[in-house]
């Protein structure tokens, strides 16, 4: 057994939460191997793109075979978050070494965090009933539990036959940690025996999310779309809107260990919290608390910390202000790397937190940090020691990776895992 | 539209709304629902593409005209006669 000089290894095996197995697909890859090949060859998953009113823009467009777990059936009657959600599960139970078809479903929990869920059907039905002349009578009777709140948790369970706990948390874009968090909490409360959790994001579908982030300014542009998102840099311009699915099967060590389960990481902490302070604009001071937060909890402190993976969206404000959090927590730290995984496939949106700490998990074996691409000439104010630009850097031992995740409202989280 | 081009316009819709059914041996004479995996929201997709597609209009009282093929375009045909099939 692994020992760690960290506060979640006194504690007993069913209270330690870990990660045997994670299904996901991403605007660079359907699966976490050609993901992370992805990201370590500083291959861009962002393309150009097109949307109802919008018109051309760029977006993170993810590509896997939704009908390996989905019949088309079914795939129509629901949401593109939906199958997303039943891709990214499928996908994290087929490679868990779970015997599936005796797991006791009722004790099953499904947790998945989403920014936003419904804009996609709303806009598809009002777009359809201006073709009517607004005649409400052609407005889609799917249109309600495509657009409840539950929704993809819920597609997930009818299609794996879970009947354990399923539901969404909203969380903006501290969503994907969060749905990770409430599995952890949900599994040391014995509420379930195994979770499926994590995040998805169907936002490219919906013009609305592009046409605020245009007006509020914050909508990247690129004459190349691989450079578009571009966090860290002088010259961005915005958010890339990707969609995307990531889910880990969690469980607790002892779990895990009677069936000789691999194990991807440990969650040793956590933190959520919240600025209180504005509608859109980040708090630096709050981040870096909660930063602290989760270090504390954990036992922890910033030199125990191999890789830092950054939440920064390539808005500028955003950018600044977390490397502004950063710093105050791990100044002087010089051992630290700070990365980007939305610099490659843009802001996956519900899916992101979850997502972008799959592309570093690798780390734990391959020694390796990838890159933060798209950096030509680095913004000064981001300039923070140890951010790894370009080029992935050998760390030789990566044992512990602290994951941010902000979002709107003021919501921050923070997931701190280790190698086990 | 002729009962034969209502039958096809129906075959169009269900292959829409189950597009895994393989539709090519469908009994006309037996219910839809004992030949294919349909249900109550799926039934609602006929009625809607009816209307969408050719704004016919089906009262809820007259739902158990669509049980299978044969009521259908046979409840169908006064209701879509002056319609020219696309």
């Amino acid at each position: 057994m692994s020992t760690f000089p960290d506060r979640t290894s006194t504690l007993p095996d069913d209270q330690r939460i870990v990660m045997t197995s994670v299904g996901l697909t991403s605007p660079n890859g359907p699966n976490l191997e050609s993901y992370r090949e992805a990201l370590l060859a500083g291959r861009s998953g962002v393309r150009n793109y097109n949307i109802r009113y919008v018109g051309d823009t760029h977006a993170g467009v993810c590509e896997f075979e939704g009908t390996k777990y989905q019949n088309r059936r079914d795939a129509r009657r629901g949401t593109r978050a939906g199958t997303v959600g039943i891709w990214s599960a499928s996908e994290a139970i087929a490679r868990s070494g779970l015997d599936w078809a005796n797991v006791d479903k009722s004790r099953v929990g499904i947790y998945i965090g989403i920014t936003e869920h419904g804009n996609v059907e709303t806009e598809n039905e009002i777009f359809s009933i201006s073709q009517f002349n607004y005649d409400t009578t052609v407005w889609s009777h799917h249109h309600n539990p495509r657009t409840v709140a539950n929704n993809p948790a819920g597609e997930i369970a009818l299609n794996l036959g879970i009947t354990g706990p399923h539901y969404t948390i909203g969380a903006a874009c501290a969503a994907g940690n969060a749905g990770i968090i409430q599995g952890v909490q949900m599994l040391r409360l014995g509420e379930c025996d195994l979770a499926i959790a994590g995040g998805v994001a169907e936002s490219i579908h919906t013009f609305g999310i592009f046409a605020s982030f245009k007006s509020q300014g914050a909508l990247a542009s690129h004459s190349d779309p691989t450079k578009a998102s571009r966090p860290f840099d002088k010259d961005r311009s915005g958010i890339v809107v990707a969609e995307g699915g990531c889910l880990y099967i969690l469980e607790r060590l002892s779990d895990a260990k009677k069936r000789s389960a691999n194990i991807l990481a440990e969650i040793v902490s956590y933190a959520i919290n919240t600025d209180a302070t504005d509608f859109v604009l980040p708090n630096p001071e709050r981040q870096a608390q909660c930063v602290r937060l989760a270090l504390a909890r954990g036992g922890l402190s910033p030199e125990q910390i191999q890789i830092v993976s950054t939440h920064a969206t390539g808005t500028t404000s955003g950018d600044n202000q977390e490397c502004e959090a950063l710093r105050q927590v791990f100044s002087g730290v010089s051992s630290v790397r700070f990365n980007n995984t939305k610099s490659f496939i843009g802001h996956t949106m519900g899916a992101a937190g979850a997502l972008e700490l799959a592309g570093n998990l690798p780390s734990f074996q391959d020694g390796v940090c990838h890159a933060t691409i798209n950096v030509d000439n680095l913004d000064p104010t981001c300039a923070l020691d140890g951010l790894v630009i370009n080029q992935p850097q050998e760390l030789g031992r990566v044992d512990y990776i602290l994951n941010n995740s902000f979002g709107m409202l003021g919501i921050n989280s923070v997931l701190v895992v280790r190698r086990f | 539209m002729t009962a034969a081009e209502i039958r096809n316009e129906i075959l169009d819709i269900l292959s829409d709304i189950a597009p895994d059914e393989d539709l090519s041996g469908l009994d006309d004479s037996k219910s839809f629902r004992e030949q294919m995996e349909l249900d109550s929201m799926d039934f609602l997709d006929i009625v809607m593409e009816l209307r969408k597609r050719h704004r016919v209009q089906i009262p809820e009282e007259d739902y158990g005209n669509l049980a299978s093929m044969h009521l259908t375009v046979t409840y169908l045909e006064p209701k879509m006669r002056d319609i020219v099939a696309a």
